[in-house]
């Protein structure tokens, strides 16, 4: 395995992790208006991911971070590139980040529910945003022989790319609503499973229109990178049996179910990707490569000691913060946020 | 309209402005907490327990802005300054993976730990939690200022196809610019974290409120203050001595001196500056100081504004190397100025307290209160100062700013995201400042984590 490799592995693992964990946080936050019918219940639903959100944001801030270190080549033509797409983005997540904090510092009700449509518009702009983007990294973009994307915002919106993005979305949505049925009881969580039960058809069948699309729409079924072979079946597999495990009551599972779709459906969509981080839609010659954008091989090098020492602690650390918040939340529980 | 240039350096300017205020607050206030949270659990007096929790909101609060602005600042280089990023990325990207994977992961999830888990965690875990923040904080200092000493003093990589490769790792965070700009930067958030605290303990007090609380929190912030704004001064020294080696057109510009001085040189406290006919007027200087500063010697002359930008064209090629000389030298003054009141206003606050035993007269706590905008106005100053007068390079010596620009990010577009991010700032840091004044206002409670304390009268909105 190449150093380049190496690191486009790397960058799809601190993917994954991104979705698995911020894509709870995400459905949470969209499910927060819905689910929750009183201003007490509400507050519940934003500390279901309380001690968890912010850290869960860090896998997206440090997959920026390996994309710049390891790739800048990628990381200069994407983040300028996709310019307002990324801007919405930052003020979807820089709304959401402060909502969460400010939201219940007031005993206002006016105060609240601002801060609560904040939360829910700042947590369901990023997944919609993340599909379109991962629609379009597939399907290929206007890049030119200079590495530059030539095309406007308007470029990034088609009918697949909208499809990537509400997929995405129905799917983040029916994690975080497992997500809240493991960590609360009573009314909310049985309105969370019925809302996961629902959501859960619309999720199901749209993302199966999104394949459909890209089998059309893309070469990601016929010029394989890696050819994934069973994964994205297992993905389609995962995603059909949560249902089941709803109606089973068997949070746990379904919400297993969710994240496992999560993460094969990424490592599906890196491994068709591979080795073009980019695809340019105007000539295949000029698709961004990790080869032709990686930074040199002792960056890598030092890089990869770092990630290798670090990743491992931050598992560790990070999984045991679950754990101490293990307990479900109930109304007599004091509440942080 | 204004070119993409100009628009994208203000976007920076103002985006990291802002983001500035917040980030020294975080990383001075939790060492702050963290050691009333220790002091709490070694001397088991609820009084600190009490400070750690209201320290805490106010923190909590501000810590929240800090990280908003800070998602920002990762994406700004490749959005804006995509060439840029193309010609450092091997070099300059490593340390901000580094600072993401290190230190924002600890941060985040320990205070999600600390903030969530009072009632879950020992007392033990829980004040270490706190710790691991301050550590995850002071991390995060370190490897954003390992890429900005790169930028200022470049070391430890090669050039290669016109774009600069990382050749030496232990050269980039063994470069001697970062072992002066780190020290200087954490220092100066220690003070500002202090003056916070001294600030608000101030208002307090003056209103004879939880004298129990914010009088040992006063003390604990000035011991700080009075050590961390006496070290400030001592690093700054020596990284503005260490310009003459790495960016003598820096500290030229800083003095605003256009001819190579004669020896021994003396230090201009005030001059009126023309900018585009090279000199000054109104001068009001203060002989030998300038040679004293540099040098530490009552002689040595130090290199012209003009001579060194003969010296730059030669090496670089025809150009104008010379930095903004008007906002160089008044930040400069600002900051020393500001900094070395901080030091006297805590330093006469120890020495009252420790002749007095702890009770501050009511002048100078006002002064206190009064005093709380110093080290962010030093803040803001210090970077304006360090950023400004580097240009025209963005990477001194090996890319110019103008250089670094997105290609294909059109001018229009940079002005929408740079209005749009400046107004919705301007409404964070009201909303923040709104928020914490509240806390101040509402006071310590007794065991107060979480809920609205029922007990204060609800403030009218």
């Amino acid at each position: 395995m190449t150093l380049e490799s190496l690191w486009f592995a790397i960058i799809a693992v601190l993917f994954i992790g991104f979705f698995f964990l911020e894509g709870f946080d995400y459905g949470v936050g969209i499910l927060v208006p819905f689910l929750g019918k009183t201003d007490e219940e509400r507050r519940l639903l934003i500390n279901t991911i309380g001690p968890f959100w912010d850290a869960n944001e860090v896998w997206f801030i440090t997959a920026g971070g390996a994309m710049f270190a390891a790739f800048p080549g990628w990381y200069a033509t994407l983040f300028s590139g996709f310019y307002m797409a990324l801007f919405l983005l930052l003020v979807a997540l820089i709304g959401r980040g402060v909502a969460f904090e400010f939201r219940s510092k007031v005993e206002n009700k006016a105060w609240r529910t601002f801060w609560d449509w904040v939360i829910f518009g700042g947590s369901l702009l990023p997944p919609l945003l993340w599909g379109i983007a991962l629609a379009n990294m597939m399907h290929g973009v206007p890049i030119d022989q200079h590495k530059n994307y030539v095309g406007s915002f308007w470029d990034l919106i088609s009918l697949y790319s909208v499809m990537g993005g509400v997929s995405m979305t129905l799917l983040f949505v029916l994690h975080g609503a497992l997500f809240i049925s493991l960590r609360t009881s009573g009314v909310l969580q049985e309105r969370a499973r019925a809302a996961a039960t629902a959501i859960g058809a619309w999720a199901t069948a749209l993302t199966f229109l999104f394949v459909v699309l890209s089998y059309l729409e893309t070469d990601m079924f016929t010029r394989r990178g890696i050819d994934p072979g069973v994964v994205p079946v297992l993905a389609g597999l995962a995603l059909f049996s949560v249902q089941f495990f709803i109606r089973a009551k068997r949070d746990g599972w379904a919400f297993f179910m969710t994240g496992l779709t999560i993460v094969l459906s990424t490592i599906t969509v890196f491994m068709d990707l591979f080795p073009r981080v980019m695809v340019s839609s105007l000539n295949p010659a000029w698709s961004l490569t990790i080869y032709n954008t990686a930074s040199n091989p002792y960056s890598l090098k030092v890089m990869t000691i770092v990630a290798l020492t670090v990743v491992p602690f931050v598992l560790l650390y990070q999984g045991w913060s679950y754990w101490v918040f293990r307990k479900r939340l109930s109304s007599d529980h004091p509440l942080e946020y | 309209m204004p070119s993409e240039v100009a628009l994208a350096r203000w976007q920076f300017g103002i985006t990291t402005v802002y983001h500035f205020f917040f980030v020294p607050v975080t990383i001075g206030l939790v060492y702050l907490i963290a050691i009333m949270e220790t002091l709490y659990v070694v001397k088991k007096d609820d009084r600190y327990k009490q400070m750690a929790q209201f320290w805490g909101k106010i923190f909590l609060i501000n810590f929240a802005v800090g990280v908003v602005t800070g998602i920002l600042q990762e994406f700004q280089f490749g959005m804006n300054w995509a060439n840029y990023s193309r010609f450092v990325g091997d070099v300059f990207g490593a340390p901000l993976a580094i600072e993401s994977l290190l230190a924002f992961f600890l941060e985040s999830t320990f205070l999600g730990v600390w903030m969530f888990g009072w009632d879950k965690l020992s007392k033990r875990m829980h004040v270490a939690s706190i710790w691991l923040v301050a550590i995850g904080t002071t991390l995060s200092a370190f490897w954003i200022l390992t890429a900005n000493a790169f930028m200022q003093h470049p070391v430890g990589y090669t050039m290669r196809d016109g774009h600069a490769e990382m050749s030496s790792f232990g050269a980039l965070i063994t470069n001697p610019q970062l072992w002066y700009e780190f020290p200087h930067v954490f220092l100066g958030s220690l003070v500002t974290g202090a003056f916070v605290v001294m600030g608000v303990s101030a208002y307090q007090l003056l209103r004879k409120r939880h004298i129990e609380v914010f009088q040992p929190s006063f003390a604990i912030a000035s011991v700080v203050a009075v050590a961390a704004s006496f070290l400030v001064m001592v690093v700054g020294h020596e990284q503005a001595q260490y310009l003459l080696v790495s960016q003598p057109m820096k500290l030229a510009a800083s003095e605003a001196l256009w001819k190579t001085s004669g020896s021994p040189a003396p230090w201009t406290l005030f001059a009126i500056i023309h900018a585009s006919a090279h000199k000054n007027t109104w001068m009001i200087q203060i002989p030998y100081l300038l040679s004293v500063l540099s040098y530490n010697r009552l002689y040595g002359s130090v290199p012209g504004i003009l001579e060194l930008q003969q010296q730059m064209a030669a090496k670089y090629g025809p150009g104008n190397y010379i930095p903004d000389v008007v906002m160089v030298f008044w930040s400069f003054r600002i900051m020393v100025f500001a900094g070395a009141l901080m030091f006297f206003a805590s330093a006469w606050g120890v020495w009252r307290m420790v002749r007095n035993r702890l009770v501050l007269s009511r002048r100078y706590l006002k002064w206190m209160l009064w005093a709380t905008p110093l080290p962010f106005i030093a803040n803001t100053m210090g970077w304006i100062m360090t950023e400004m007068g580097r240009q025209p390079w963005v990477v001194y010596g090996l890319q110019l700013t103008r250089d670094g620009v997105s290609p294909t990010v059109s001018a229009g577009e940079v002005l929408t995201t740079l209005i749009a991010f400046t107004v919705l700032y301007g409404l964070l840091a009201a909303v923040d400042l709104f928020l914490i004044a509240r806390v101040v206002r509402q006071g310590p409670v007794a065991d107060d984590h979480g809920d609205e304390p029922e007990s204060l009268s609800p403030v009218a909105l």
